[in-house]
């Protein structure tokens, strides 16, 4: 059930994602941004953690979960630190993501040359 | 005068026709991508005898490996050109954004190329998630008390 839930759900994100391109004259880069902001703000309430429950990897593929990762881990640190916790685990959840991009970008640059 | 309204017209009439034909396919790719996903964390849970959260930290660097890889191999932009959105929303897209930009200024050296503008395209995604899940979260700090 839980794959039945992902299909729809990650189908879903890159539908709207799709409809938005196609009538507007917004790029791939507003399209990503603006579901980042999405993820983030689903999370404050928890609402998107209940999504991740029930749809599993389908809500942690898409982009919208990176901002859900971030504002969870901001929150999480939140709770112990007070304000200054929201910058100190910013990255806490998202590091992996992040450096694993940074880090096969840079290697695989060494070693492919660009194609058109 | 002519030609040129022609063109209008034709450019207004064309990609209408395909708008559901692209909602559709970006659906699809989109859902198989998800299966994908939570297929990868049950695999890396059961063979690695982990739990479900750090098996999806597992899935995302192998979306992103794959991403980076096929980027490097010219074939994800030939994808992306059929199954647009499907593949530029999950985290392939961030990890092609990220690989092409430093593909594409590598040859201007490591510092200046590569460090300078590895973030060109996939730093929008990063700045702007930072600032929101700081707002979101300093709101719900200050509002509801955490």
């Amino acid at each position: 059930m839980i794959y039945l839930y992902s299909f729809l759900f990650c189908g879903l994100i890159c539908m709207i994602g799709q409809i938005i391109l196609d009538n507007t004259k917004l790029t791939p880069g507003h399209i990503t941004t603006m579901f980042v902001i999405i993820g983030a703000f689903l999370d404050i309430f928890g609402i998107y953690d209940k999504i991740v429950l029930m749809a599993g990897g389908g809500a942690l593929v898409p982009i919208t979960s990176f901002g859900h990762l971030l504002t969870h881990g901001a929150m999480v640190s939140a709770f112990d630190y007070g304000v200054m916790g929201l910058i100190m685990g910013m990255f806490d959840l998202t590091a992996s993501g992040i450096s694993a991009a940074i880090i096969f970008s840079f290697f695989l640059s060494l070693i492919f040359k660009p194609k058109d | 005068m002519e030609k040129k309204k022609y063109e209008q017209l034709v450019n207004k009439h064309t990609p209408k026709e395909n708008i559901i034909v692209n909602a559709i396919i970006a659906f699809i790719i989109g859902g198989l991508m998800g299966i994908i996903g939570q297929g990868l964390i049950d695999i890396y849970s059961s063979i690695f005898s982990i739990s479900t959260k750090d098996a999806s930290v597992f899935m995302i660097v192998t979306l992103i490996f794959v991403g980076c890889l096929l980027t490097c191999l010219g074939v994800f932009d030939k994808m992306v050109q059929f199954a647009k959105c499907g593949l530029i929303i999950p985290i392939t897209g961030f990890a092609h954004a990220m690989m092409s930009a430093t593909l594409e200024y590598r040859k201007e050296g490591m510092i200046t190329g590569i460090g300078a503008n590895m973030f060109k395209l996939a730093g929008s995604v990063i700045i702007f998630g930072v600032v929101s899940a700081y707002v979101f979260g300093l709101v719900r700090l200050l509002i509801f008390g955490g």
